[in-house]
């Protein structure tokens, strides 16, 4: 869009009424036009909006906190404590279970997804890729309580039987897969998510996919490329949407709570094998926060809040540095 | 071509801005409590809008009570939402509900909280039973006695042939495998009566983990509400864990006996936690407010609990606070018959009798409501 050249302004004698409702409407449009002015004043007040909730949401969560950040001050994110009945509190075993459970949701389902979308997009053909989109968006619409259900009545006895015990035998040397096999614990709660997070990612990575140009794959192949050639040319070409696809997965998983709550353990320990039991952040608020009567055990609760919403915003931000910089250095070699 | 890259990397870039706003919503949504309307009684006294909110344990029972008591008082309207204990109580001391309901009696510091003198109306009883997932021991209930418990509990006994089980189940073919503990893991009035038995039969439960709604369990994993715990149960082998009498009844788990201070192993069954409350009346304080598990008597099922409605003994509205005090007059004496059906233990007679003399002290205004 072309700006019209700044104006000149207006001499201090023309400034009447008329003369400063027309500034107005430069100053919020530069194009000058009254409905221009209107539609983006409405658009900055829906943004305005957006900001304002966040900013709101932090300030209610951080008042509401107060009391737990000045009793425990900075302890409360080096502690493993959780006691209600003593009124300890600390917040390091749900950070590292949220985090853990994420990473591992993000670590199995990114390869699957990328799989997927890549299958749909580029080697399916039209009356197969059809039904499997469907199906794949399909599982984006399950309720997580089902997905929870669904993980605790087939996952985890399918996982403690079938799944575990070979993991224990052959990798049982490396600290992970060691321990008691219950088929409850952050394994588990990482395999959920990632079945959870998989349609969401795939869905958008397929859309991204399904935008890069035709042309390009036409090069890649003129150019002599074979098919996995050319699906690397694409896959650089649609690099920043894939890392959105990731971080909208992460957002998911990091934010989930009903399904980890069911299959996660719901224990207050940080333990390297991922056959123990864990407890995330989400969980513990949703389990604790019904029954929390004592104003210290409260305002623990919504600090963890406030909390998760740091931790949401630091991994996504380091989620995005990463993809930002491999992206940048990928997409130079495809272009060269 | 540059212009179709700038798009999808800015497509990009909208994604993750939406992914940022997904994030927040969904990391806040699990932190907004409810708040129930408040109400606004009937002007012209003809209809009347009560409102009630709290524990989860009697809302079955409370929801058939509503639907009963409309059908012979179409004029009362009243309502109750199942938050939990302890948003029903903090509604009740914020005023925002007419009444409100717990499971554990509230706490003398509660009490001091809230702007006017509660009274504790008990409603029903329940229990904490046992439960366990032993293929081997099918046929017959497991029995335990109380220090065995609280030590497989605490983690002290650690396998199912321990010689202490084996010395409450003589005959029992008991497996040589770990004990997997199965609790609750999100706060509640079952896990708070099973503590507070625990920490009265076992003085290291008391002094470590305590007694409460969410307590620093020593060993296990947590399943959330009564369906998470007997699901995990059910799925695991060799595990142990408690629920309610009511949903054990209702989905058939097998259910242990326990040993009451009497030395008796009592099974769990509504007769058994009736009794549980009639034989604590000597120890049953003016205010209602008491805790019955250990319970002597013979017949006593040691994990038993009443629930409470929770009123202000002062009423504002005098049509309001009238409504309310035939309402649960009703619910205490027309309303029992209706707990068994629903698995929950009837009051014993003498506690209606002390409930009904809380209920004819409410006041309006100086006035008794109850005519």
């Amino acid at each position: 869009m072309n700006n019209p050249p700044p104006t000149l302004p207006t001499p201090a004698a023309a400034y009447g009424a008329q003369a400063r409702a027309w500034n107005w409407r430069r100053a919020l449009s530069p194009t000058g036009n009254t409905g221009d002015a209107v539609f983006r004043a409405v658009l900055f007040g829906c943004a305005l909006v957006v900001l304002l909730l966040v900013g709101a949401m932090i300030a209610a969560m951080a008042a509401n906190s107060r009391l737990s950040l000045r009793e425990f001050g900075f302890g409360f994110l080096t502690s493993s404590e959780w006691n209600p009945v003593t009124g300890r509190f600390g917040a390091l075993p749900f950070i590292y279970g949220t985090v853990v459970s994420s990473l591992l949701a993000l670590l199995i389902s990114v390869p699957l997804s990328l799989g997927v979308a890549v299958f749909l997009v580029e080697q399916a053909p039209r009356r197969l890729s059809r039904p499997i989109t469907f199906l794949v968006e399909l599982l984006a619409a399950i309720p997580s309580v089902v997905y929870g259900l669904w993980g605790i009545f087939v996952l985890a006895p399918l996982l403690r039987q079938y799944v575990e015990p070979p993991l224990q035998k052959w990798f049982g040397w490396m600290p992970f897969f060691q321990g008691p096999i219950t088929g409850i614990g952050l394994f588990t709660g990482g395999i959920i998510l990632a079945i959870m997070i998989t349609p969401i990612i795939s869905a958008v990575v397929r859309d991204v996919l399904a935008a890069v140009p035709v042309t390009q794959r036409e090069a890649a192949l003129a150019l002599g490329a074979t098919r996995w050639e050319t699906t690397r040319v694409v896959l650089a070409n649609g690099g920043p949407g894939i890392a959105g696809a990731i971080i909208l997965g992460l957002g998911r998983a990091i934010g989930e709570t009903m399904a980890v709550t069911m299959v996660i353990g719901n224990r207050a320990q940080i333990s390297a094998s991922l056959f123990e039991p864990s407890y995330t952040i989400a969980s513990v608020i949703a389990n604790e926060f019904t029954e929390a009567t004592e104003a210290i055990y409260l305002s623990a609760l919504v600090e963890l809040g406030l909390i998760l919403f740091l931790v949401t915003f630091i991994i996504n931000a380091a989620a995005r540095l990463l993809v930002w910089s491999v992206t940048r250095a990928t997409s130079g070699t495809a272009r060269a | 071509m540059f212009t179709t890259k700038k798009t999808t990397r800015r497509a990009g870039r909208n994604v993750a801005f939406a992914v940022l706003l997904a994030a927040a919503l969904s990391a806040l949504s699990a932190c907004s409590g409810e708040r129930a309307d408040s109400t606004t009684a009937g002007v012209s006294g003809e209809t009347v809008r009560l409102q009630g909110a709290g524990a989860t344990f009697p809302n079955p029972l409370y929801q058939k009570w509503l639907s009963e008591y409309g059908k012979i008082n179409p004029k009362a309207k009243i309502d109750y939402q199942s938050i939990g204990s302890g948003g029903g109580i903090q509604q009740i001391q914020s005023q925002t509900i007419d009444f409100g309901a717990s499971d554990a009696p509230m706490s003398d510091e509660d009490l001091k909280k809230a702007p006017g003198e509660i009274l504790h109306i008990p409603t029903v009883l329940g229990a904490v039973v046992i439960t366990y997932n032993l293929e081997s021991v099918a046929a017959a209930p497991l029995r335990f006695s109380p220090d065995v418990i609280a030590d497989i509990f605490l983690g002290g006994i650690k396998r199912w042939d321990d010689a202490r089980i084996k010395a409450d189940n003589p005959g029992v073919a008991l497996p040589a495998t770990d004990i997997s503990v199965v609790h609750r893991s999100d706060g509640s009035g079952t896990t708070a009566v099973f503590t507070d038995y625990l920490a009265k039969v076992s003085p290291e439960w008391k002094t470590k983990p305590g007694a409460g709604k969410s307590v620093d369990w020593p060993v296990g994993i947590g399943g959330k509400g009564n369906e998470g715990v007997s699901g995990q149960i059910k799925q695991t082998p060799n595990t142990i864990g408690y629920v309610e009498l009511a949903y054990a009844v209702q989905t058939k788990l097998p259910v242990a006996l326990i040993k009451n201070k009497s030395g008796n192993f009592v099974e769990p069954s509504l007769d058994a936690v009736t009794a549980a409350a009639a034989e604590s009346l000597a120890t049953t304080p003016e205010d209602l407010r008491v805790s019955i598990t250990d319970a002597a008597g013979a017949s006593a099922y040691p994990i038993s609990s009443y629930t409470y409605m929770l009123v202000y003994k002062e009423q504002k509205d005098a049509a309001k606070g009238k409504a309310l005090v035939d309402f649960l007059w009703w619910g205490i004496h027309d309303g029992e018959r209706f707990a068994k059906d629903l698995q929950y233990s009837p009051l014993p007679a003498e506690i209606v009798e002390k409930a009904s003399a809380k209920l004819n002290s409410i006041t309006s205004g100086g006035k008794t409501l109850r005519s």
